[in-house]
């Protein structure tokens, strides 16, 4: 995909630029500065106690970007608790991993303006009582090299950063997962709880977060919580980065207030190429809606609930009418499937079985009885993983027979109405990486 | 003894399924093998019954624990 940006859009108020991508200074850290200013100086912290800059984000509405949209402050807070009660100093842990192979927004975040992301490490390790904030991206991606010459540039920071390359593999950025990579080299998810809040890397509490939501808390703690809260859904204010790829004219990267709707967003990347059916929102453990009954609805948590959509990762892949919903969703589930860290029953067994039910639902070798089966398995499975991986192929099963409800009932008597012979959906190649660091890879 | 629910830690649970064997009323198997919980709070006269298939369970994998306070009231079966 390519790392186009344009324009935040207008709303009702005028015009916004962008917040994280505007500027793309890149790792030139003198630059940084003159573009955003220079780091905030904050006191000290005694472990127990949280700093200023915490109840600045909780009043800013942050929410994390990395999928869940749980209330940033908040989760602060709970670290900040559990170092008290555990007398143990916590861990900073930046997600830029990036899993979602639909998505590229915090890799052109790291690209475009890395410092960023970097303040926010250090100022929410200093607001934790943190002495080290761990920023973790893919093994062989762009950001790594890219965040190990940002790093380099700096001097003089109060807490130490270190550059961390985790294997890319899909359910190695599940919170449990890089935590237990940071402390033992090892990218498979945990029994929870205990969480990775309360204990994470190397048994402290841990404060693990999305790259993009670093990089707005490196914004709060400059402007403050009320200009945060100037765009976007009152319940999860500020901009997003929403990774636009599918039957749209320039796919990339589009800043825009959280709640723009669908068809603003789409307009940023260029408009649609033709007409479209459906779209996939979040990313791969999110959920297909309808274009036509999503199209002028808010893009954000509440926004979209009403046709089962979520913003998730910030992934919107815009499928054309010309190809089949079944078929893009049957090698994706096949791909997660893939993923699955084998670990536990109900997710390695039970995504092996919903993906060969797709594999002929594509196909159109399902029959009517093998349909009732899909459905009984996609209703036993959420909840009974050690994580939410198997929880999120579920969803995104379920809302392809919903969306696609039409095309099932065809594929059920063996017909396909798609003409396109080609892919819409990204799906990697190639094998599963090790979930274990390399021989003489540094992990911590 | 009310208030608590039985849980799996889901990675270390073999799926033999020794636990539905002992606690019929509250565990059923998936096709798979591995445990379906009832989710809502152990009725005291079942809390004999939960004790004797956690201890027998071979992986310590079942567990009955204090029922957090957003535990569902209604049984698996009828959710979703
Ligand atoms: C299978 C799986 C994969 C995930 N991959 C990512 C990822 O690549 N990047 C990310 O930031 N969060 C990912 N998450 C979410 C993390 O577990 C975690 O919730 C998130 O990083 C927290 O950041 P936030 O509070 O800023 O959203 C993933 C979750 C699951 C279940
Ligand atoms: S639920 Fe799946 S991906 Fe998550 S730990 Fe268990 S086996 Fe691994
Ligand atoms: S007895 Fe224990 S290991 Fe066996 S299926 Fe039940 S919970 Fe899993």
């Amino acid at each position: 995909m390519t790392s186009t940006t344009r324009p935040a859009p207008t709303s009702g108020s005028g015009a916004i630029s962008p917040r994280l991508l505007g500027d793309a200074v890149g790792v030139d850290l003198g630059k940084h500065v003159k573009a955003f200013g220079p780091l905030p100086s904050q006191h000290k912290v005694k472990r127990g106690h949280a700093g200023p800059l915490v109840a600045e984000v909780e009043a800013s509405g942050l929410a994390g970007r990395g999928g869940g949209w749980f209330p940033t402050g908040r989760k602060m807070n709970a670290v900040v608790s559990a170092a008290g009660a555990s007398r143990k100093d916590p861990i900073v842990v930046v997600n830029a991993m990036e899993g979602e192979p639909a998505a590229s927004k915090d890799s052109v975040l790291v690209h475009r303006n890395p410092h960023l992301v970097l303040d926010g490490a250090v100022l929410a390790a200093q607001a934790v009582g943190s002495p080290v904030a761990y920023v973790v991206a893919h093994r062989g991606s762009r950001s790594v090299g890219t965040l190990e010459r940002a790093v380099a540039q700096r001097t003089g920071d109060p807490v130490e950063l270190r550059v961390l390359s985790a294997p890319a593999r899909y359910v190695a950025s599940e919170e449990s997962a890089l935590a237990h990579f940071v402390g033992e080299g090892i990218g498979l998810p945990v029994t929870v709880p205990p969480r990775v809040f309360e204990s994470g890397v190397r048994r402290r509490p841990t404060f693990l977060s999305n790259a993009e939501t670093f990089a707005h808390i490196a914004l709060i703690a400059r402007r403050g919580s009320g200009w945060f809260r100037q765009v976007g859904d009152p319940p999860q204010p500020g901009t997003m980065l929403v990774s636009v790829s599918g039957a749209v004219a320039q796919p990339g990267v589009v800043e825009v207030p959280t709640g723009t709707t669908m068809r603003q967003i789409l307009g940023l990347a260029g408009g649609t190429t033709g007409s479209v059916a459906a779209a996939v929102t979040g990313g791969y453990g999110g959920a297909w809606v309808s274009a036509g009954a999503a199209i002028d609805l808010p893009f954000s948590v509440d926004g979209l609930r009403p046709v089962g959509g979520v913003p998730g990762a910030g992934v919107l892949a815009v499928l054309p009418t010309d190809a089949c919903g079944l078929v893009e969703t049957g090698r994706v589930v096949q791909w997660m499937a893939g993923q699955s860290a084998g670990q536990c029953g109900p997710c390695r067994f039970g995504l092996a079985a919903v993906s060969q039910d797709f594999a002929m639902l594509a196909g159109g070798k399902l029959k009517r009885t093998g349909l009732g089966a899909l459905e009984k398995r996609l209703g036993i499975i959420p909840g009974r993983g050690a994580c939410r991986h198997p929880d999120g192929v579920v969803r995104f099963a379920a809302s392809a027979l919903q969306v696609f409800g039409d095309e099932v009932q065809r594929h059920l008597s063996g017909q396909c109405s798609a003409g396109r012979r080609t892919f819409v959906l990204p799906v990697p190649a190639g094998k599963v990486d090790l979930p274990v660091a390399r021989p003489g890879e540094e992990w911590r | 003894m009310s208030g608590h629910i039985v849980t799996v830690d889901r990675i270390a649970c073999d799926g033999f399924g020794t636990c539905a064997q002992l606690l019929p009323e509250r565990i059923i198997l998936d096709e798979w093998g591995y445990p379906i919980i009832d989710p809502t709070p152990v009725k005291g006269s079942e809390h004999q019954h939960a004790k004797r298939a956690v201890n027998a369970c071979p992986r310590l994998a079942l567990k009955l624990v204090k029922a957090p306070h957003d535990a569902p009231a209604r049984p698996v079966a009828q959710r979703r």
